[in-house]
């Protein structure tokens, strides 16, 4: 279970549709893992609607920011600007840090569609997310 | 000794060096991550040779990138 303030969600939706055509991605933090209380929209570096890379720098640059607010990194999320909320194949072999949740958001449809998942060993299980205030 | 990891204090057996504290945090894939050792990027081949002091800072992240 992934719990996503309702402020932090909506700043998310804002960046991923700000972004489209190209994919977006950042980093939210919480306190604890499994809670997402603070967002850090980062830049995608391939500027690609297919892809997405974050650089180094910018990532410990996001955590150290992390540690100074008192939070851990506890999800990277990014955007699929056509295709469905999943991961992909690519993001099966690349996600690998089994600590963090993955949040995918699809805009392939009208609404934005957002799902989180636990990838290990390359493979995904989606867990529920509860928006709280 | 105690080292600061991704700002979090842990206590790690003396004489340890890079390559074998990724392994003790359970870093599967140490080609997927980054390591900053007291601010400063570090390239692979430097984890065998890189030995952290009592009170050093360590983070690493994972590559974050995908379709």
């Amino acid at each position: 279970m992934l719990k996503i303030t309702e402020e932090v969600y909506n700043t998310l939706i804002e960046h991923v549709k700000k972004e489209y055509p190209n994919e977006a991605c950042g980093f939210l933090a919480g306190e604890e893992a499994g809670l997402a209380t603070v967002i850090f929209p980062m830049r995608n570096i391939d500027e690609s609607p297919i892809h997405f890379t974050m650089e180094p720098k910018e990532q410990f640059n996001v955590l150290r920011e992390a540690i100074k607010r008192g939070v851990k990194l506890t999800v990277c999320y990014h955007s699929h600007p056509a295709t469905p909320a999943r991961p992909s194949q690519e993001d099966l072999l690349e996600l690998t840090d089994p600590k963090l949740s993955y949040i995918i958001v699809s805009l392939a449809n009208k609404e934005a569609k957002l799902k989180s998942f636990k990838i290990k060993g390359g493979a995904a299980e989606e867990e529920e997310i509860e928006v709280i205030r | 000794m105690n080292l600061l990891i991704n700002g979090e204090k842990k206590t790690f057996a003396d004489g340890i060096n890079i390559a074998q504290l990724l392994k003790v945090e359970d870093v599967e894939s140490p080609d997927m991550v980054s390591v900053q050792f007291n601010g400063e990027f570090l390239k692979r081949h430097e984890y065998d040779a890189a030995y952290p002091k009592d009170n050093d800072e360590v983070n690493f992240l994972y590559f974050m990138g995908g379709g």
